[in-house]
This record gives C-alpha cells, sequence and structure tokens, in this order.
C-alpha cells in the first residue's frame, strides 16, 4: 500500500518557501525597514498590507465588534441571558460584548431582559436615556417584545411602546443561541444601516440626561 | 487592620512621617460598638439608593440605605419593580395553563412552583400520582435545585468579587439544563409537572447522562469549595456577617437555607414528607453560627445531598405510568385517540374546557431552594381557579435583611443580600 | 401529593376541639365556622378578634401553632362578606397546619394586624392591603408593596378589569389606532 504525504500548510496553505511564503515576507519586511523596497516591489508591499474603506465603514465596523451591553437584568430572560455572558458553551466575548459595564453611560447596548412592569417602566427610559449616542436596544423575550403571557394590569405590553427597539428576540426565555443571533442581528444592522434616524419617530433624539 | 510599621531595630522609622503618624492614630474602635448614642453632633446620616438597577441587588430589589460612614443604620427594601400580575392572570386560566404562569414566580426553581401548585390542586381533585411520576418529580426537583445552588453561588461569588466561580457554576448548570431539555424540551420553564403527573416519560439516554453529571458534579463541588472555602478574601467577607438569632429567624417566617444556617434543621422534605421524600435516605445540612459563612457552607452541603437523592431516586426508579390514569384529569395518550371515542372527548373536554376541581380551598407547601414555597389554591368548582396564591419564600426572607444588615458595613450588606439569595420573580410575582 | 398515609393533622374530630378551646378562652362570637375538606383544617374567625385568636393559638392552647408561614387575601366574590384573609399556622412539633380566615365586606374592610405577633406578617399584610384594599388597623408601616405607591385601585379584587392591551387580530385590527399613526 502506497502512502503519501503531503504537507497542510498554515496561513492559507502556503509553502514557507514559496514566492508569498513565509521566508519572503519576512525579507520584504526587512527590506522596508531599510528603505530598500521600490517600484514595483514596494506597490505590492503596500497593497498586502492596507485595507481601504470609508470611515464609516470602519466605524461601524469597529462599533459592532466592541458592543458592551449593560448589566441589566429584570426577570427570567436576565437567566438565560447571564448564561450567555457567563456560561463557557455560549459566550458572548467572541463578539466582543463581554465587558458588561454596570453604568449606563459607558454601555452600548442594553438587553432588556425580562418583564417590563409599570414600576420600572420610567427607570429603564431614564438608564435608556443615561446612555450615550450610538446606543441600541435589544428586547429579549416575549414579555418585553409584546406583552408575552402577562398581558394584564401591571406590565407594559411590549418595551417599545416607550422604548425605540432595534431587534427583538422572541421566546421564553429565547435560547441563549437565539440570543447571540439576535446580537449578530443587531451586529448586522449596525454595519449595513447604522441611521437612527428611525428613531425621530419615538422622539428619541436628543433626550440624553447628562446631568 | 492596624499596621506593624514601627521604628525597626536599624534605627527610626524612615516612613515616620506626620501624614503617618495621623493615619495610624485613626481606629474604629469607635464604631465598634455603633449604638446610634455614641454619634457625634456634627455626624451626619447620608441616604444612599441602591436603586433597582444596580450589579449587586439580584434582581430588581431597591435598598433604601441610610448610611452613617460606612456603616448602615437603617435599610428599606422596597418591591414591585417586576410585579406581573400573575395571581391575578391565573384567575382567568384553565389550571394546566395556569402551570406555565406560577412557573414563572421563582424563576430558577421552576420545578418547585409546578410541584407546589401541582399538589394544591391534586389535593382538591383528590388525585393519587403514580409512583414513577413521583420520583421523576423528585429526580427533576433535585436537579433543579443543584442548578438554583449553582446560580445563586455563580452570582453571589461574583458580588463578593470571586469572579471565577461564575464561570465555573454556569459550566455545570448548563449539564442539569442539557437534562432538562432532554426530558421536556426547554431549558427552563418546562411545564414538565402536570396536575395528576409528570407530562411525558424520561426519553432512554436520560438516566445515563444523568449518572453521568452525578459522577462529574461531587469533583466539582469540591474544586468550588478548594477555590472558597479557606480563601482570605471570601472569609473575611462572609464570616460573622449577617448574624441573626434562629428564633427572631423564625419569627420572621424565614425558612430554608437561612434558618439551617442559623442552626435549626427544618426542612420540609424530612419534617411534612411530599411527594415520596420519605424514601431517600440523606441528610440535612445545619450551620451553628447562621452568619453568611454557614449559609454558603450549607448550600454547598445541599447540593451534594441533592445528589444523593437523585442517584437513589434513578437506582429506584419505579416502572409504571407517569402520569395518573384519570382521564377527567390528564390527557389520554395519542394512540388512543385514534381508536377509542371516549379518550377523544376526554381529549376535547380537556383542551377546550379543562377539567373542573370541586369547590374548596387547600394550601400546600415545598422546600424550594430558598425556604418554604407554599401555594394556596381556592377552587370554586369551574375549570379555572378562582384564586391562587403563592407563598413565596423570597418575599418572607427579604424581611430579614433589615435584621441582618443594620448595624454593619455596607459591603457587608451586599454579602447579606447575595447570601439571602433573593429571586425578585418570586418577591413580586 | 393525596396519600392515604398518617392522617394530616388536625383531623376533623381534632379541629372541632380546638374550635371548642378557642370558644372558651375567648368568647362565642370568635369562631364563626371550622372546616375540614381534604384534609386540610380552616378556621373561620370574626374579624375583630383575629388578634386574640392568634395570640391564643400561639400561646396559650394545649397544642400551639407557634409559627405563622402566610398572610393572603382572597376575594370571595360573588359571595358575601367579599374579602378575606387567611393566616396559615404551623406547629412544628407536631407537624401540623392550620388555617384561620376571616371575612370582611368591602365597606369595612378592617381587620388588626398581627404584626406585634408575627413579625413575619409585616410585608404579607402590605400586600394584602395592595391587592385587596384590607386595612390592617395597628400596622407600622400601612403603604403600597407591590404597585406603585400613587396607584389607584385594588388589583386583585374580582371586579378589578385584568388590564392589559386588546390582541389584534384581522377581524378588530382597524378598531385600535396602531402606534405609528
Amino acid at each position: 500500500m502506497e502512502v503519501t504525504r503531503t504537507k497542510v500548510g498554515r496561513a492559507g496553505s502556503r509553502a514557507p518557501d514559496a514566492p508569498d511564503g513565509f521566508r519572503a515576507r519576512q525579507l520584504s519586511a526587512k527590506q522596508m525597514l531599510r528603505g530598500d523596497l521600490d517600484g514595483q516591489d514596494l506597490e505590492s508591499y503596500v497593497e498586502q498590507r492596507v485595507m481601504l474603506s470609508t470611515l464609516e465603514k470602519a466605524q461601524n465596523w469597529a462599533r459592532k465588534n466592541a458592543c458592551w451591553p449593560l448589566g441589566f437584568g429584570l426577570a427570567c430572560c436576565a437567566i438565560e441571558m447571564i448564561t450567555v455572558i457567563g456560561s463557557p458553551r455560549n459566550d458572548i466575548s467572541r463578539f466582543g460584548a463581554e465587558v458588561v459595564r454596570a453604568s449606563p453611560r459607558q454601555a452600548d447596548m442594553i438587553i432588556l431582559s425580562g418583564r417590563v412592569s409599570i414600576k420600572m417602566a420610567p427607570i429603564i427610559r431614564r438608564i435608556y436615556d443615561q446612555m450615550l449616542e450610538p446606543k441600541w436596544v435589544i428586547s429579549m423575550g416575549a414579555c418585553a417584545s409584546s406583552a408575552g403571557m402577562f398581558n394584564n394590569y401591571a406590565v407594559v405590553a411590549g418595551a417599545d411602546k416607550f422604548l425605540p427597539v432595534d431587534v427583538y428576540i422572541p421566546g421564553c426565555p429565547p435560547r441563549p443561541e437565539a440570543l447571540i443571533y439576535g446580537i449578530m442581528k443587531l451586529q448586522d444592522k449596525i454595519v449595513k444601516d447604522p441611521s437612527l434616524g428611525w428613531r425621530e419617530r419615538y422622539g428619541a433624539e436628543g433626550t440624553e440626561e447628562v446631568a | 487592620m492596624s499596621d506593624e510599621n514601627g521604628p525597626t531595630a536599624a534605627g527610626p522609622d524612615p516612613l515616620a512621617t506626620p501624614y503617618r503618624e495621623r493615619e495610624r492614630s485613626v481606629t474604629l474602635e469607635r464604631f465598634a460598638h455603633g449604638t446610634a448614642e455614641e454619634l457625634e453632633p456634627e455626624e451626619e446620616l447620608f441616604t444612599l439608593n441602591l436603586g433597582p438597577h444596580h450589579p449587586a441587588t439580584h434582581g430588581v430589589l431597591r435598598l433604601l440605605c441610610t448610611l452613617e460612614g460606612e456603616y448602615v443604620r437603617e435599610v428599606k427594601p422596597i418591591i414591585g419593580y417586576v410585579h406581573t400580575g400573575i395571581e391575578k392572570s391565573i384567575e382567568d386560566q384553565q389550571y394546566w395553563k395556569a402551570i406555565t404562569f406560577v412557573e414563572r414566580m421563582d424563576y430558577l426553581a421552576y420545578y418547585f412552583n409546578a410541584m407546589a401548585f401541582c399538589a394544591a390542586v391534586e389535593t382538591l381533585l383528590d388525585e393519587e400520582v403514580p409512583p414513577r411520576a413521583r420520583y421523576l418529580r423528585v429526580i427533576h426537583m433535585e436537579l433543579n435545585r443543584i442548578s438554583s445552588h449553582l446560580f445563586w453561588l455563580g452570582t453571589s461569588a461574583l458580588d463578593i468579587g470571586a469572579i471565577t466561580m461564575m464561570w465555573w457554576a454556569l459550566r455545570e448548570r448548563d449539564y442539569t439544563l442539557d437534562l432538562f431539555e432532554m426530558s421536556s424540551g426547554q431549558r427552563m420553564h418546562t411545564r414538565y409537572f402536570q396536575v395528576g403527573g409528570v407530562i411525558d416519560d424520561i426519553p432512554p439516554g436520560f438516566e445515563r447522562k444523568c449518572r453521568e453529571f452525578l459522577e462529574l458534579f461531587p469533583s466539582r463541588i469540591d474544586q468550588y469549595e478548594a477555590l472558597l472555602d479557606r480563601n482570605e478574601i471570601w472569609l473575611q467577607r462572609t464570616k460573622g456577617v449577617g448574624i441573626v438569632p434562629a428564633e427572631r429567624l423564625r419569627a420572621l417566617g424565614v425558612t430554608g437555607p437561612l434558618l439551617r444556617a442559623a442552626g435549626d434543621p427544618w426542612d420540609l422534605r424530612k419534617a411534612m414528607p411530599y411527594c415520596s421524600y420519605e424514601d431517600f435516605d440523606f441528610r440535612i445540612p445545619v450551620g451553628t453560627v447562621g452568619d453568611c459563612y454557614d449559609r454558603y457552607r450549607v448550600r454547598m452541603a445541599e447540593m451534594r445531598e441533592s445528589c444523593r437523592i437523585i442517584e437513589q431516586a434513578l437506582d429506584g426508579l419505579p416502572e409504571g405510568p407517569y402520569i395518573t390514569a384519570n382521564r377527567k384529569v390528564a390527557l389520554p395518550p395519542r394512540h388512543e385517540l385514534a381508536t377509542s371515542m371516549e379518550a377523544l372527548i376526554h381529549h376535547f373536554k380537556l383542551v377546550t374546557e379543562g377539567f373542573r376541581v370541586p369547590a374548596g380551598e387547600t394550601y400546600a407547601a415545598v422546600e424550594s431552594p430558598r425556604g418554604e414555597l407554599g401555594a394556596y389554591v381556592l377552587a370554586d368548582g369551574s375549570a379555572k381557579p378562582a384564586r391562587v396564591h403563592v407563598r413565596d419564600p423570597s418575599f418572607v426572607n427579604l424581611q430579614a435583611l433589615a435584621e441582618m444588615s443594620e448595624g454593619g458595613l455596607i459591603a457587608d450588606m451586599i454579602a447579606n443580600v447575595a447570601m439571602l439569595d433573593p429571586i425578585l420573580g418570586g418577591t413580586d410575582r | 401529593m393525596a396519600r392515604r398515609g398518617p392522617r394530616r393533622l388536625p383531623d376533623a374530630p381534632g379541629l372541632e376541639l380546638l374550635a371548642g378551646r378557642v370558644r372558651a378562652a375567648i368568647g362565642d362570637a370568635a369562631i364563626v365556622g371550622a372546616e375540614h375538606h381534604r384534609g386540610q383544617a380552616m378556621l373561620e374567625v370574626a374579624p375583630a378578634q383575629v388578634r386574640e385568636v392568634l395570640a391564643y393559638l400561639r400561646d396559650s392552647d394545649a397544642e400551639p401553632f407557634e409559627q405563622l408561614m402566610s398572610v393572603h387575601g382572597v376575594d370571595y366574590l360573588p359571595s358575601q362578606p367579599r374579602l378575606g384573609v387567611h393566616y396559615q399556622l404551623l406547629a412544628r412539633e407536631r407537624r401540623e397546619r392550620l388555617g384561620v380566615r376571616t371575612r370582611v365586606t368591602v365597606e369595612d374592610p378592617v381587620v388588626p394586624s398581627v404584626v406585634e405577633l408575627f413579625p413575619t406578617a409585616n410585608h404579607q399584610e402590605r400586600e394584602v392591603y395592595d391587592m385587596f384594599g384590607v386595612e390592617f388597623d395597628g400596622h407600622p408601616d400601612p403603604r403600597r408593596i407591590l404597585m406603585p405607591e400613587d396607584y389607584e385601585g385594588f388589583p386583585q379584587r374580582r371586579d378589578f378589569p385584568i388590564g392589559g392591551e386588546p390582541v389584534l387580530f384581522t377581524f378588530n385590527e382597524h378598531e385600535y389606532p396602531r402606534w405609528y399613526e
């Protein structure tokens, strides 16, 4: 039986001695430092290492990958949210969001996890106002998106009665994977359509509480 | 906290500046007894609002503290920020739908909520639960006790500062949630307990996976204890903190691990057994002093005892039906619907109208991870309960917070809240 | 849970004896009724004597019930008197539970508070006040506990509407203006 061995390389399967392998790149980097690269070599060196984009796209990309949630849990969905933040299996830090801030002034996104009672609603609004732009709201679970199963005197039927919500995540409680999917949808939204102008309808412009 | 930076044998201390002298001369003796009469006239009491949104208040609990320096003179808990009107909503729902509402009260101990409610309704119906269903209920309740204590451990340690515990505890908690998902399809709020038994039998791989978890878990508890038990910071934060004598706790209606940490071995599973707990051999961990450290140790030991109970239940799991055979109460199995007209009619009546419960009122209590969880059900003969009240342990235990914290430091109050283990969903309902 | 095992205490004769002892100690008018249903004992007490009865049950009786586990309210509409307050007592040594109930009308919803006897009743009586409007005479802090402080109405009464929003289906969605209009 014949056994053939082929080397499976890393980093795009470039062999170290190939023209674009490790040795060649190291050599060209040394030459660059010495100032020895000219003409076509210099052009190709720069092209390989520079990414062109608009400032806005870069800004959105940075924002989406470092979206810091506010540590805000209301009820049962908070347990699943803490599972997403804290459990090693479903882990939010791969999305750059494990820095859960306690203060709304330092947070980018608020995940409304749990039922919004009428006593808590003005407080949530105040916390939302204390967050600085740009800020996003994820309404997690059925109770925060609509009234959930509690369509009664004590629950506000959905946080979007007093807050502009960007992403709604259904479930009671949503699985951690569902929350992660919702966060990824929010990231898509930040990258593709970050204009927050639709919030004018809610009168959410200029409501920051700075005092 | 005095330091020993006195003059060394080599000569006068080079750090003996006037500032250091002043620093060393400040003592806490004046506050050691902490009575109000020793206050100077110019001492000011400062009101601090640990608002409903705060990283350390386990849910939306608002604490109005009156502080003198760092010492808490008065603390008033204000609740109601997650009041959902569950008890009123239930009055519109059929009994089996009400189970889903009741589960969401104490949202970490969902099986216990359902158990208390089902026990009350079964008492009113005078319904017998088959032995297999009782054992399955015990297995799920003890798994839920473990997962609730693990979550408590993670978040309390996080509050006190031992952040690693959160990762470890949630890692194990995922195993129990996997088991719940295996048996009922949901991680939380599973509506697995039904009136008369459980909704479905456990699938074939459940027992094996449960035993794997039970083999793995005691060594993990050893790891947690190795990290925290003799940790100097943990001991300083929890030893001697929040001591309330057991008689005062009983007068305040406190039950559960808080009462057991104070030395009183009252546990409903042993005292007034329900759901075939008398078949199992387990011990009740009891503390001596009643401080936060004892509460921590009691809960850790309870996790070990729960493992033993689950193992005994799996070993002795009887064969048989998993729900009562009374078709007026429990849905018939699906294969009967194709052949039996009676089964079809029962199914139809149960799903559209629900079973009727004869008029009466009763109170049934179970031992949840936080204490005595009781359900009071008033039935008026129709298919909907006329009144359901859940006596939630967190609601009653919260009254002990003022006693525990007044006179102590504010950091101790945070430790007290952590060890009190309040679940605001149950407190507010 | 409905096991036909050891008797669920106190049983019916024991309850009648207890009612007799309470009547002898406090007065005939104190006990309005005694029920034993599905193994659970319930004493009905006149509202004005609730504190005396509970004090007697805790301290003086031959078989005392020393712990109060739960205070909760019930609305018995349409049966009058409407508002009921239940006290669930526990005797630890004998492992017995007893329910004590009192009923008041909406027009005169006053019940003496038992906070001095059982400090656990503090928050629980506030909840009964909040949800049903029963006023507890002698309570140190008679405020609402679960609803906002300035809420009007007593939500868990049976004639209080459940509230909430109408669910929009296609047949009724034109009746309600939607948020973006």
